[in-house]
């Protein structure tokens, strides 16, 4: 068995990877190794050829392949990274050894001085959503269908349901009407979409795919291939309501139903999961619950612009190589950040203070519903210690906050984010 | 027929049944040749059932299924290594839920030992709970057989048609059935999608459509009427809950619905017992889930419901006589029928099938054995079950065992070409699933799906838009037109 050692150890080559092995390098790690199982970098922005990626990063509107081409570019400038390809990992323990599996190096073993996880995440399945009715083919998720499409160069289906809308469901509402095939619908079970305002004018109402708010899909029909999907509108308790069942002839049912961050290898590794997100529960400079465990992108909070995922990866890079170097002070005190009325979830979790730095400090917040004119409060022992008025926010649409020194340097314990209705 | 030249036997039907069939004739000096009309084995009944091993006292004494159900069990462990059959023995529970039901217990006790099942035992309700302490406190006691076992019903018949085909029978898959050929009030050969096959004895062991074949080779003496039970199965997180093979007290036409776990470690509930609309309905209904929720909630209030992964539904090839159809046919000579196989089907099987080879040695008394049949299967790579130096080996040795095709259950490229390599290799993507287990972790096959239809176009040189995903007509993806461009269009 080959084996080898690092200072830092990437686990997987999409965006978050490729950000996290450059900054891991430019804050003076000297050997990075950036695990990629797929048969080159990129990750899922390889099958992305829409556009619509890099406006914050690159200042500039570029492709997923366009985007990807950027990332590997700065990876070679910057230099000392090996990029292992057809690489999986398939162990990892505390002690920071990986164990990969790959055709051309056979089996392998890491010793890193730190860890960034960069995984990703997978799509929820038809299992997931209970449809009764036939198992005919003719059944994707939206991410396998888009791979198929795009880069295999083969079609799903002529006639299309798209179940769930989100973003990668509307993309490829768009993509599937431009390769000649008729979406019949998309349905989605809240009465609001859980894609990205963007994306519903530009993929629906730009084609005409009509979206069928608080529907759901009740039964597919079809022995061998689908012929058919059956939909009832919904109550409130999102419950089918008799009497308003409608059937689409179809050939294909496309599941856009939610992303999973990937953490069977983190989990194993015993690294704590925040149940809200899905991924692991970390500071502000990326630090999981085991030390010089880092974690940036899908794997830890499922974001909706991949500009956010290199900024975040960023950070869990340089951080990696200053852990690795043995450059990071032990914190002074550790804060932690709670998700408060109307809030579904906020990253990073916890933060910590360390002597002589005081930074501002930029978090996600994915709010619980829709709401117009709302104030979002950051407390502390029931006192408002920073505030921020927002004119419409969305469950889609991740709220970023830069949360300043002050608002969290002095305070103690533990944070609480809120968004509620302003006042008139 | 004796002498050089062989007896032609074809068998009907490509089940565990079909299957254990071919096994157990290519044992001796015969030309064997099973079809399936579906593009591989194994894929209705045999594909969606409890998958259990039954210990044999369900059975009425003195009836067929009591007979073959002892019988075969003891076949199973006699050929399960020799062939790599998936078994564990869990032992079933029979739990009565009320004091009045225990009167049932003691008549399945007594039923069991004249079927000759060993080991039984009644249990009171702390001596249960001990066992299964997730069923419900309100149980009064339930009847223990530590022989009953769980099994891979797919393994089984492909580790039985495998063996039947490393042994010279052939198998033919996507070969439906159009007529039987009848020369002189006997048997000559059977018409099918792939041609004609002379055969001097048809086995008919075509489950669900058994009726059928009888009627074309003028036998109508019986009728199939399937019904269908519906299933819930559950992910191995919620697994550990159920520890054994859990009955309720049987009704009069089923085993009533059962908790269970699977070979592979899943707990699953089921089956109900509803008319099928036709052969071919294997569609699971809301009112089913819910009557099959409701009934294993009655042994375990507490079901992970959240932890259901995949509903599915499968037809009892139940007959109008009440008890399997085993024998030669009355009305036409040299079809032999092996029908009405339901429960206990599965068990029954090899039981089923050395009682055809018995007919054939009595119809041919000069049949004798073959001096070189090969009684092992070769043994199946798990690469994530090797240990570490085993791994780097096999790497070694042939690279594409290092490439992970199945991320979540590491499966890896090797073993996928292995499993469409090999006899009776897999031609579909649920072919290859369930060879080689891709795609029955947590994805449900979202990422290695796409990949492993383009290694099955790969290694069988087909095109993509020629692979299924598992029944014909199951095609996966279509060309996009040719010549066709998006800019450009008018």
């Amino acid at each position: 068995m080959r084996r080898q050692n690092c200072d830092v150890a990437v686990i997987g080559g999409g965006p978050a990877g490729l950000a996290a092995a450059v900054s891991a390098r430019r804050h003076g790690a000297q050997k990075v190794l950036l695990l990629e199982r797929d048969r080159e970098l990129g990750g899922i922005l390889q099958q992305c050829i829409h556009n619509g990626f890099g406006l914050q990063r690159y200042d500039e509107e570029l492709t997923g392949p366009g985007y990807a081409s950027r990332a590997a570019r700065a990876l070679e400038a910057a230099g000392g990274v090996e990029v292992q390809l057809d690489t999986m990992v398939v162990g990892l323990t505390p002690d920071k050894v990986l164990r990969t599996v790959s055709p051309a190096a056979g089996l392998q073993e890491v010793q890193a001085k730190a860890v960034v996880l960069a995984m990703g995440c997978r799509e929820r399945t038809r299992g997931a959503i209970r449809i009764p009715g036939e198992r005919p083919a003719g059944i994707y998720t939206a991410g396998a269908a888009q791979r198929m499409v795009n880069m295999e160069g083969y079609l799903p289906g002529k006639e299309i349901v798209i179940v769930g809308s989100g973003d990668i469901g509307l993309i490829m509402a768009r993509r599937m009407t431009l390769e000649g095939a008729q979406v019949k619908a998309v349905l989605e079970i809240m009465p609001y979409s859980n894609g990205l305002t963007r994306n519903l004018v530009q993929c629906l109402d730009d084609f005409n795919v009509p979206l069928y708010l608080s529907h759901t899909i009740t039964r597919i029909e079809g022995k061998s291939r689908v012929t058919s999907v059956t939909c009832m509108a919904v109550d409130e308790n999102r419950c089918p309501i008799p009497g308003t069942e409608k059937t689409f002839a179809c050939d294909c049912v496309l599941l856009s139903v939610g992303l999973i961050p990937e953490n069977e290898l983190s989990e194993a590794t015993g690294i704590a999961l925040d149940p809200l997100t899905g991924g692991p529960v970390v500071d502000q400079h990326r630090e999981t619950s085991v030390p010089g465990f880092f974690a940036a992108g899908n794997v830890l909070q499922v974001h909706d612009l991949v500009d956010w995922v290199s900024a975040e990866s960023d950070i869990a890079g340089r951080s990696a190589a200053l852990f690795a170097r043995q450059l990071r002070p032990a914190p002074e005190k550790t804060l932690l950040l709670q998700a408060g009325s109307g809030v579904r979830n906020v990253v990073p979790q916890r933060l910590v203070c360390q002597p002589g730095q005081a930074e501002a400090v930029r978090l996600f917040i994915r709010v619980a519903q829709p709401a117009r004119n709302v104030r979002l409060r950051c407390l502390c022992q029931g006192e408002t210690c920073y505030e921020r008025r927002l004119p419409i926010v969305k469950p889609s649409e991740m709220v970023v906050v830069e949360l300043p020194s002050a608002a969290y340097q002095p305070a103690s314990g533990l944070l609480t984010i809120a968004v509620e209705e302003a006042a008139p | 027929m004796e002498g050089n030249k062989k007896s032609k036997v074809v068998i009907i039907g490509g089940g565990i049944v079909g299957c254990a069939i071919a096994w157990e004739l290519a044992k001796y000096q015969l030309d064997v040749t099973l079809v399936e009309k579906q593009p591989d084995l194994a894929m209705e009944t045999t594909k969606a059932n409890s998958a259990i091993l039954h210990a044999g006292f369900a059975a009425r004494p003195g009836t067929l299924k009591a007979r073959y159900n002892v019988r075969g069990l003891a076949l199973y462990r006699q050929w399960e290594a020799a062939l790599g059959l998936e078994i564990e023995y869990v032992g079933s529970l029979v739990v009565a839920r009320q004091a009045a039901e225990k009167e049932k217990l003691a008549e399945l006790l007594a039923w069991g030992e004249a079927n000759g099942v060993p080991d039984l035992e009644l249990l009171d309700r702390e001596a249960v709970l001990a066992l299964e302490p997730a069923l419900s406190p309100e149980i009064a006691g339930a009847l223990w057989a530590p022989g009953a076992a769980v099994i891979w019903p797919f393994g089984a018949a492909l580790a039985f048609a495998e063996n039947a085909v490393a042994n010279g029978a052939r198998v033919m898959t996507d070969c439906e059935v159009r007529s039987i050929a009848i020369a002189a009030g006997r048997v000559a050969g059977v018409e099918t999608s792939r041609g004609f096959l002379p055969a001097d004895v048809v086995v008919n062991a075509a489950g669900v459509w058994a009726d059928d074949i009888s009627r074309m080779a003028g036998d109508d003496s019986f009728t199939i009427t399937p019904r269908k039970g519906e299933y819930v199965l559950f992910d191995r997180a919620a697994s550990g809950k159920v520890r054994h093979i859990i009955f309720p007290i049987p009704t009069a036409v089923s085993k009533g619905i059962l908790i269970s776990t699977t070979v592979h470690g899943n707990m699953f509930i089921g089956p109900n017992a509803q008319p099928a609309a036709g052969k071919d309905d294997t569609a699971t209904t809301e009112a089913g889930m819910a009557e099959v929720i409701a009934g294993a909630q009655k042994l375990m209030p507490d079901l992970p419901l959240g932890k259901a992964i995949v509903e599915f539904a499968g037809l009892r090839a139940g007959s109008d006589r009440g008890d399997f159809i085993i024998g030669n046919s009355a009305a036409v000579d040299g079809l032999v029928q092996a029908a009405g196989i339901e429960s206990p089907g599965l068990t029954a099987a090899p039981a089923i099938a050395e009682r055809i080879g018995e007919l054939l040695c009595e119809r041919w008394p000069n049949l004798k054995k073959r001096a070189d049949h090969i009684p092992d299967n070769p043994k199946t790579v798990r690469f994530s079950k090797l240990s570490a130096a085993e791994q780097a080996a096999l790497i070694e040795q042939n690279p594409l065992y290092g490439r992970v095709i199945c991320r979540c259950e590491l499966i890896t490229e090797g073993e996928i070409i292995a499993a469409i390599n090999r006899p009776c290799g897999a031609r579909t993507v649920d072919g290859v699933k369930r060879r080689a287990g891709t795609g029955l972790g947590r994805c449900q096959g979202g990422f290695c799906g796409p990949r492993v239809v383009l290694i099955l176009a790969r290694e069988l040189g087909v095109p993509v838009t020629a692979i299924v995903k598992d029944a014909a007509g199951s095609s996966l993806f279509m060309d996009k037109l040719p010549g066709h461009c998006e800019v450009l269009k008018p």
